[in-house]
């Protein structure tokens, strides 16, 4: 790849019958979720990025090229904007093969500068070698969503719209593509936009998240921030939770367990099939934190993380409330009786306690690079 | 029964000459003004539209006078286009022109169905991996719509076989130069004991038209195996 990734800036406002859409935001290197429920304007943005729509006002720049900007009259057509797409249908073309596919963009980008996109690199990658002769009405659903996106790179995009590629399949076909979208992010060196509705694949996946309410940014930040945070999800307040990133200490023999650490402490899960060593991503939901102001004693749950509350947010009669462990935060949901009864107060040192079954194996994610 | 007089043969060759040289004529023409009625709003497109069906709609008669007012040897267009050389009136090119405008409304439906019922997400994709409209269209409409395509070109051409009344007002009735196969058999009725070459060209008629059918149909069916695909 040529140079460090551009950022893309993006500022869109249109009308659309009752909908309206008015969004800016930045994205940098590696991968920018672009999360809320539907009808809150994701795709609309994406369609908008890609070229395949026309906002009333709007700028989208690509580092130092404007790739729109409707008070200039500039408006870059689809074809020779470079941002490629995978659509949440995967969308190949059915009366080609695999491989014709694949090489459909890596035509179009021939007389881009810089080295072709290595096809049996990027087939390696995404473990497609053996389907190349095959035609995609063959393929299953998780199949086709490796070769949309090995078509995708081989354009050699200088940025990657990803519209919900897993929302159509099953977890099984999920749990299947999320390594590859993780070897993406971080092995391709193109930026990445992806849209999904879903907090844990964004937990797993992104590194910056911008999220969407009714056509607005409602937040955006590195994600670890805007996740734990209830009030920055209004519509996703009951599954706000932080993120922490850890390393496979121990593999318990019997237990079936596994103990993962970080600077927060050493946490106990349920097994996973990961090296000791290995870099991992975990999902905290706050419903799933309690809150004790004294070291518990006779207690089932394993995952006892010693720290200071940070913050107390009321939000009707919920309460959030943030505690650093060791410079970790963590986020529990507790109800206004317990934070009284407690007399918890920023400051005051607590112990966060988590069910060891808050861990959900599936939402393992390996650990963004460091940029 | 099939033995045919030469000047009957001359006729159905002749028609089989105008038919082809109408439908691939219209091709490309047709196919663009089908693929600009299904993909893009312009202004004007209600009237574009409402051209291309007019000979649908119009006595046969009507159309076939009106070419002759536009392209006939003093017509509004015909003066001109005869000084470099392209002569409609009362020749077998002449035929062939009315025969293409007639079939042409039949030949733009057809594309413009099957255009229409290409994914449009498709086209999009394409674009979004780099390909201009040109290859877009190359590479994703028109071989996804191929079957309606080669379907409209079938039906008018069955069509062309067919045509009267635009081509005899437009270019009469003229053995070996614009004597099509409806043109003959209707002389042949018109003659005392010309019932026998009427009913023998009637039936290659029938032939003609339903084997054009029949093909229009086998492909119109292929179209929707590969849409329900």
């Amino acid at each position: 790849m040529s140079g460090p990734a551009p950022t893309l800036s993006v500022a869109l406002a249109r009308c659309l019958g009752a909908f309206s859409l008015d969004v800016a935001f930045t994205a940098g290197p590696g991968l920018t979720a672009l999360f809320g429920r539907s009808g809150s304007g994701k795709t609309s943005v994406i369609g908008l990025l890609a070229g395949l729509g026309r906002p009333d006002r709007g700028r989208i720049a690509l580092g130092d090229e404007v790739l729109l900007d409707t008070a200039r009259g500039i408006d870059v057509p689809a074809h020779r904007r470079r941002i490629a797409t995978v659509f949440q249908e995967a969308r190949l073309l059915p009366h080609l093969s695999v491989r014709a596919n694949l090489g459909y963009g890596r035509f179009f980008a021939r007389r881009h500068p810089g080295p072709a996109a290595d096809l049996a690199q990027v087939v390696e990658m995404l473990g497609i070698g053996h389907l190349l002769a095959r035609r995609p009405a063959g393929l299953s659903g998780g199949e086709r969503q490796r070769v949309a996106i090995g078509r995708a790179l081989l354009a050699r995009p200088r940025l990657l719209l990803m519209d919900e590629p897993l929302a159509a399949l099953d977890e099984a076909r999920k749990a299947e593509i999320l390594p590859y979208i993780e070897r993406l992010r971080d092995e391709a060196g193109v930026p990445i936009v992806y849209v999904s509705h879903a907090v844990a694949e964004v937990a797993r996946l992104a590194g910056t998240v911008v999220v969407l309410e009714e056509g607005r940014v409602a937040a955006s930040g590195p994600a670890d921030a805007v996740l734990r945070r209830a009030d920055r999800l209004p519509a996703h307040a009951g599954e706000a939770g932080a993120i922490l990133d850890l390393t496979v200490a121990a593999q318990d023999p019997d237990g079936g367990l596994t103990r993962l650490s970080g600077p927060a402490g050493t946490l106990v899960v349920p097994h996973l099939a990961r090296p000791v060593g290995a870099r991992v991503r975990v999902r905290v939901p706050a419903r799933d934190v309690l809150v004790a102001t004294r070291a518990p004693v006779g207690l089932s749950a394993r995952n006892v993380l010693p720290g200071r509350i940070l913050a107390l947010d009321a939000r009707g009669a919920a309460v959030m409330v943030e505690i650093a462990c060791n410079g970790v935060a963590l986020a529990a949901h507790l109800t206004g009786a317990s934070v009284r009864d407690l007399g918890l107060a920023p400051g005051l040192p607590v112990y966060a306690i988590i069910k060891s079954v808050a861990f959900d194996p599936t939402e393992v994610g390996t650990r963004a690079v460091e940029i | 029964m099939l033995d045919l007089t030469p000047d009957e043969w001359t006729a159905v060759a002749l028609s089989l000459r105008v038919a082809g040289v109408a439908m691939l004529a219209s091709l490309l023409p047709g196919l663009a003004v089908a693929w600009l009625l299904a993909r893009r709003d312009f202004p004007g497109r209600a009237l574009l539209d409402g051209l291309v069906h007019l000979p649908l709609i119009l006595p046969p008669v009507v159309t076939g006078y009106l070419l002759l007012l536009a392209f006939g040897r003093k017509g509004l267009l015909g003066g001109w286009l005869a000084e470099i050389g392209i002569v409609f009136a009362f020749r077998w090119t002449g035929a062939a022109l009315a025969c293409a405008v007639m079939g042409f409304p039949l030949m733009v439906r057809a594309m413009r169905l099957s255009i229409e019922a290409v994914d449009r997400g498709l086209e999009q994709a394409a674009a979004t991996l780099g390909a201009p409209p040109l290859a877009v269209f190359l590479t994703v409409t028109l071989p996804l719509s191929l079957p309606g395509i080669l379907a409209g070109a079938v039906l008018a051409f069955a069509k062309a076989m067919g045509e009267f009344g635009a081509t005899i007002t437009f270019v009469s009735n003229i053995p070996g130069e614009t004597q099509t196969l409806p043109s003959a058999i209707y002389t042949l009725t018109q003659v005392p004991g010309g019932e026998g070459g009427a009913l023998r060209l009637t039936l290659i008629s029938v032939v003609l038209s339903m084997g054009a059918l029949l093909a229009s149909e086998w492909l119109a069916r292929r179209v929707g195996r590969r849409l329900a695909a």
